[in-house]
């Protein structure tokens, strides 16, 4: 298999990906491979999916050289956009794409699952856009952390349903949504937030997000900044990244993804099975599940793409940690000296590349920053926090 | 303390036309757990399935997942469940039902080999689909683990040969698409699955997920070879019913289907 190219019937990246679900579930996973694999040939679709993209999502987002922070680092200093698409994040990619699709397949139907409500916002985004009824699932804990996202979604016409089993966050609303999607897997597609659980999602998500690397590929060349010698992006479950890495797995840039300092599946976790596909996962001593922790609801899940397992096994790709303290920082920085306010998620990238230029990254060089998402979600959060409120 | 009568001993001195009776219950959610099982199968099952808690149960609904918690609240291990089923002797097949996470986790050949020790006869893991279950089932079979695969009403004809065929002891006939738990109906999809298995193997088709008293489990035991009842059980122990009162429950169910 090429790097990032089509994980074939099984779905596995090395040791890594896989079918892991309950008989119910099997014909339903197997009918959307077979689904997206027709429409991802169908160049009608793949012209109504980029339409869409332009005309609703907002594409293509732009590069911006932060000229400021760049002198400061002594890099070239480069972000990718993608809090400027459509609900502020690269989450509009891959729901546009598997709401086109659930229309394909004439299910009436969508649910998705949703930590800090990004995905669940999108979700119901492109849910209203294409008439599909909406649920999305959501801890309970979340629910109340991330308020005004709920009203969002109830204003786009979804429903939020609170997960009050478990943890009552997103591994829960994970589990959540599968169980109803085996009960109502007829008329109901569920649409997957990031590049894990069971095949064709990992491989589905991360092309619906390629677009992200083929577009900074192109602005890259076309905006004589050349080939970036790093491309950086923050990994929860991991489509932001798998999104920009697909656009320069072929060429010599060091790939990097940042996880959460208490939730690093491939820095602390190890091998495993949940939710369909094994990957490297956070579990105690006996294969029991444990909590992710960290500032940014968005990285808190114990897991991780299994895509990344295996570009982290092959050493194509590596993996940091980034902890809260320099998030803050990494934030506030962005904000003063640049303007953009990132995302608690987005942060993790950039804090590291704060922390590392000069280190592992040596001056002079130019590093491109995935800039997943926009950070007016996280505001009061952080305002507490700083105040000493929280 | 081995000397259980293995799946196919069990179920072959049933080959009266007799219904196999298989109750569900989570190890280590109670004190008494141990004693459970014993009590339901002096109430008349022919095998006992007994669930390994598992952090993320996917297929199983509230009252299972709360059991679940509660097992895991209380520091309960796989290890440690399949050595205090070693420490006893059982009057029937007991099945252990867990997740695939545990059990890769531990290594196939340590937890085949610890279950065997432990006189289980028997394994359902849910999300281990046929696709991914070679490795696991090649240890099995090895070690005379009996793999009990899952046919669902989504299953197609094609599909239910090979996983019967992959299947060993019974078949697990899902009754309806859904996760497990107590339903005021059962519905008419149980008796498409119980003919699609019978279409394609010998081996008893035992009908589980929402059977939930003793006449919904005369109705199914009528088309199937055999009721696995889990939640029903598995919440009257959860409300204190204790050994005494899971006999009581197993017994009525018994005799509903031997009526």
């Amino acid at each position: 298999m090429t790097m990032m190219g089509d994980p074939g019937p099984t779905g596995r990246f090395g040791e890594f990906g896989g079918r892991f679900v309950p008989e119910p579930l099997m014909p339903a996973c197997v009918e959307l491979e077979q689904a997206f694999r027709e429409a991802w040939s169908d160049q009608t679709f793949v012209d109504e999916y980029r339409r869409l993209l332009v005309e609703f999502g907002g594409r293509p987002t732009p590069i911006t050289p932060c000229r400021r922070l760049s002198e400061e680092l002594g890099v070239t200093l480069l972000l990718k956009r993608e809090d400027l698409a459509h609900t502020g994040s690269h989450k509009i990619n891959n729901v546009v794409g598997q709401a086109l699709l659930t229309k394909r397949m004439g299910k009436p139907k969508m649910i998705a699952e949703t930590g800090a409500g990004q995905h669940g916002v999108a979700s119901a985004t492109a849910a209203a856009l294409m008439g599909l009824e909406c649920t999305v699932y959501m801890g309970e804990v979340d629910t109340q952390r991330q308020q005004l996202n709920v009203f969002r979604m109830e204003l786009l016409g979804a429903t939020v349903h609170p997960v009050t089993s478990g943890s009552r966050t997103l591994k829960d609303a994970v589990n959540e949504a599968m169980r109803t999607w085996v009960s109502e897997v007829d008329d109901t597609h569920y649409c997957l937030g990031s590049v894990m659980g069971p095949h064709p999602f990992p491989w589905m998500v991360r092309e619906f997000q390629r677009v992200i690397g083929v577009e900074a590929r192109e602005q890259m060349e076309a905006g004589g900044h050349g080939e970036p010698d790093l491309v950086v992006a923050c990994v929860g479950g991991g489509s932001n990244a798998a999104g920009i890495f697909s656009g320069f797995v072929d060429t010599d840039a060091r790939l990097v993804g940042v996880e959460a300092a208490g939730g690093a599946a491939i820095m602390t976790g190890s091998p495993g099975v949940l939710h369909g596909m094994r990957s490297q996962l956070i579990q105690d001593d006996e294969g029991q599940i444990t909590e992710a922790h960290s500032i940014s609801a968005g990285l808190d899940y114990p897991g991780i793409g299994p895509e990344h397992a295996h570009l982290a096994d092959s050493g194509r790709a590596t993996y940091e940690k980034a902890g809260d303290i320099e998030v803050l920082e990494a934030l506030q920085l962005l904000s003063s000296r640049e303007g953009i306010i990132p995302a608690l998620e987005t942060a993790h990238a950039l804090a590291w590349v704060v922390r590392e230029a000069g280190g592992q990254i040596p001056h002079g060089s130019t590093v491109l920053v995935n800039l997943s998402g926009r950070g007016d979600k996280d505001v009061a959060q952080v305002r507490d926090i700083l105040r000493g409120e929280s | 303390m081995s000397g259980a009568p293995s799946l196919a001993q069990r179920f072959a001195a049933r080959s009266d036309g007799a219904k196999l009776l298989i109750p569900y219950l989570m190890a280590g959610a109670e004190d008494s757990w141990l004693e459970s099982i014993e009590a339901v199968i002096e109430a008349g099952a022919d095998a006992v399935e007994v669930g390994l808690p598992f952090s993320d149960p996917i297929i199983d609904g509230p009252t299972i997942e709360d059991a679940g918690n509660r097992s895991l609240a209380r520091g309960t291990t796989a290890h440690d469940v399949l050595a205090a089923l070693g420490t006893r002797s059982w009057g029937a097949p007991l099945v252990v039902m867990t997740y695939y996470n545990v059990i890769a986790h531990m290594g196939h050949e340590r937890f085949a080999g610890m279950a065997t020790d432990a006189g289980v006869s028997g394994a359902i893991i849910p999300d281990l689909s046929l696709e991914e279950i070679g490795p696991w089932a090649e240890t099995a079979d090895d070690r005379g683990i009996a793999t009990v695969m899952l046919v669902a009403p989504s299953t197609s004809p094609e599909r239910t040969v090979r996983i019967c065929d992959r299947s060993r002891g019974f078949v697990y006939a899902v009754a309806r698409m859904g996760v497990t738990g107590e339903r005021a109906e059962i519905g008419d999809e149980a008796s498409a699955v119980v003919d699609k298995v019978a279409a394609a193997t010998s081996l008893p088709a035992c009908v589980g997920i929402g059977v939930s008293n003793a006449e919904q489990a005369r109705q199914v035991s009528r088309v199937a070879d055999g009721v696995v009842v889990g939640s029903a059980l598995v919440r009257r122990l959860a409300e204190g019913a204790g050994p005494e009162g899971a006999a009581a429950f197993v017994a009525s169910l018994r005799q509903a289907i031997d009526a």
